[in-house]
């Protein structure tokens, strides 16, 4: 008992001292940190590496290595320690006094410019932390889009407390379409033939085929939100879920986009600033939608229908049109995720997605942009980590969102407001 | 004109005639209440009024027009305001919300200042949130704002429902058995709250209630309702005195 209490409160103490530390750091200072870290691997990082034992730079932060081999374990945690976790913590300590003056000063103008400002330093941060390897590239690239796709799966199943299963389905029709755009109007291709405009275009057009991705998956979500919002109750889950093996035969069946072979040759305009800035996009403008009182409509109707449709909330709209705006994301998403990939095939968007994306949404919580982000990222290292397993891999994910679900029923941050203003907030010393 | 007006509403359920040849005539300003006995269909009579049913038979006339067959978001921002006998607040949501999102149709924006976040948006936001803490203020419920509704005593909770009704800036207001589950005390507050929402606003106030001393004290003109017929209608003293009502409602049984 004794003991007890004493572990206890050194574990406080180390809280509170842990604490003290890391408090004064405003983001900018975690910021600065990591582009010294990022420097830092890119000066001595391959001669650290060979010093440690290790083949290479480990690209993800060794979890890939992890399970690979084992033996080189260590050598990974000595490296993530040295290049990352310390130079961050002290650099971002020592820079605080610094840092805090300068989100200070850029929080006199317009919040506008401090989140460019943070947001130019993060994507930096990125570029050159995932210059190191294609293999970081491309993880990034689709990390981001599972950002996308659960951030938007949370605005139904989270903010609007409906269950959706038809994300995969909205994300294929999104892919499909912006492939389609795409190929037929900017690249010469065995299915469609000539370009009909001069590919030169084509880049600038981009954002105009993940549009129409997206515009055609909230064109596939009507489908379904016309019947499905008339009562309440799990109707939705059961057409939602009927709707996405709908889809994925649908595109099986279809010749012309290819059927089960899938659709290849998408042009390469998904590059890393393009997927970055259509996920901020997607974060900041789905972010203001759930924090306007327009979109807190949406956990009004979850918590109770009546009330909210007895003060003036306009239920069935409100719930439309989130469906709606959920699935032009999830488009979205699937738009970027065919021009990263360059090659879709029908069976990416089955049960398999499904559950990924479901696991990512309830994992990282309900009710939040924060949750979905951890969620996301999480996940998605975590699917990096155990892919040596192969099929496997789909009892430890399971299994995690089991106990997940046992100990924090509603995700690891649930219900959390994402307020910018406060992240990108100086943290002064307290003093008094 | 009158306020609100209903002409021979009936409603039935399957077969059951919940409310039979109900009228009523609220005239400005006026505080009517609305007693009978437990399943004399009181609040199905709310309903009916409020659009969460549609009466089989009979006209509503809210300012003269016919809001029949309308849907209750509808009918609120029409300027009919309701709360609900057994508090349906929103658990995830604190008390500054709920009282922000009755002014949803007064909100000033639309889907492209909601995903934007224009200036406009902004604005529209700061003031309705002004008013919002105006109301918290009336009611003594500010220093509670930031709180999530499922935190707070049941007192608190009521007082929260009634912002939120009052937040929408009814012309008549509905009250579903305020005080139930009040104390005492809580109850002496919240009919103060009621005479002071009635001075302040000049809104008609709709009461159903089973604590007769309360009725008695805030009502102009009385309604009793037995198996979803009205039996007798008058001022307070003209009920008390009715001896269907004594009958029907207070009890048949001498008191030896």
């Amino acid at each position: 008992m004794a003991e007890n209490n004493g572990g206890g409160s050194v574990w406080v103490r180390t809280g509170q001292i842990l604490t003290a530390f890391f408090s004064p750091i405003p983001l900018l200072g975690w910021l600065s940190g990591a582009v010294f870290a990022i420097f830092l691997e890119h000066i001595i990082g391959n001669s650290l590496a060979v010093l440690l034992g290790l083949p290479k730079i480990p690209v993800l932060f060794g979890f890939v290595i992890a399970l690979k081999e084992p033996t080189l374990i260590p050598g990974a945690i000595a490296y993530v320690s040295l290049i990352f976790v310390i130079p961050i913590c002290i650099i971002g300590r020592l820079s605080s006094p610094v840092t805090n003056l300068v989100a200070e000063k850029l929080l006199k103008l317009p919040l506008f410019f401090s989140v460019v400002f943070h947001v130019g330093i993060l994507y930096g941060v990125l570029h050159f932390w995932s210059d190191i390897s294609p293999y970081r590239v491309l993880t990034l690239k689709l990390t981001l889009i599972a950002v996308m796709m659960t951030l938007s799966l949370n605005v139904i199943n989270g903010y609007m407390g409906e269950f959706s299963c038809s994300h995969p389905g909205f994300m294929a029709l999104g892919a499909y379409a912006a492939s389609v755009f795409s190929l037929v109007f900017f690249t010469k291709d065995r299915i469609f033939g000539e370009p009909l405009l001069s590919p030169v275009l084509g880049p600038f057009m981009f954002p105009l085929a993940l549009i129409f991705g997206g515009m055609v998956a909230a064109l596939g979500a009507m489908v379904i939100a016309i019947p499905s919002f008339r009562t309440r109750g799990d109707y939705l889950a059961i057409i939602s879920l009927a709707f996405m093996f709908i889809v994925k035969s649908m595109i099986e069946n279809l010749e012309v986009v290819g059927g089960p072979r899938g659709l290849s040759s998408q042009p390469n305009w998904a590059n890393l600033p393009t997927v970055f800035i259509w996920t901020v996009l997607c974060i900041w403008i789905i972010n203001n939608f759930v924090r306007s009182t327009l979109g807190k409509a949406l956990n009004a109707v979850r918590d109770d229908e009546m009330a909210a449709d007895a003060m003036t909330v306009n239920t069935r709209r409100t719930k439309m049109v989130a469906f709606l705006f959920a699935a032009f994301w999830a488009g979205v998403s699937g738009g970027l995720f065919a021009h990263v990939l360059r090659y879709v095939n029908p069976s990416t968007f089955g049960l398999q997605k499904l559950a990924e994306v479901l696991a990512m949404v309830y994992f990282g919580g309900l009710n939040s942009v924060y949750g979905s982000i951890v969620g996301a990222v999480s996940l998605s290292i975590l699917g990096e980590m155990l892919r040596p397993l192969e099929i496997y891999k789909w009892i430890f994910i399971p299994l995690l969102l089991i106990l997940v679900m046992i100990y924090r029923p509603t995700g690891l941050i649930a219900f959390k407001e994402f307020d910018v203003r406060s992240i990108v907030h100086p943290r002064k010393r307290d003093k008094e | 004109m009158p306020l609100l007006e209903v002409k021979n509403m009936s409603h039935d359920f399957g077969g059951l005639r919940a409310v039979s040849d109900y009228n009523l005539v609220i005239e400005p300003g006026q505080v009517r209440g609305l007693i009978g006995p437990n399943g004399a269909g009181k609040t199905t009579v709310f309903n009916l009024l409020t659009g969460v049913y549609r009466p089989t038979e009979g006209e509503i006339l809210l300012e003269g027009k016919n809001i029949v067959g309308l849907q209750p978001y509808q009918i609120a921002s029409m300027g009919l305001g309701r709360t609900f006998q057994e508090l349906r607040l929103w658990r995830h949501m604190t008390v500054l919300e709920h009282v922000k999102m009755a002014r949803y149709s007064k909100l000033g924006y639309g889907l492209i200042g909601a995903f934007l976040g224009t200036p406009k948006r902004h604005r529209k936001e700061a003031d309705n949130e002004s008013k919002a803490y105006a109301l918290l203020e009336m009611l003594g419920i500010l220093q509670l704002a930031d709180q999530v509704v499922t935190n707070l005593p049941y007192g608190a909770q009521r007082r929260v429902e009634m912002a939120r009704a009052l937040a929408m800036e009814p012309k008549i207001l509905f009250l579903d058995e305020p005080t139930a589950g009040m104390n005492p005390e809580e109850l002496i507050q919240m009919m103060k709250i009621i005479r002071e929402i009635k001075d302040r606003f000049g809104l008609a106030i709709f009461l159903i209630e089973h604590r007769l001393r309360m009725v008695m004290e805030l009502c102009e003109v009385i309604q009793t309702l037995v198996f979803g017929k009205v039996i007798a209608e008058g001022n307070p003293e003209q009920i008390q005195k009715n001896p269907k009502v004594i009958d029907a409602y207070l009890g048949t049984e001498t008191v030896e």
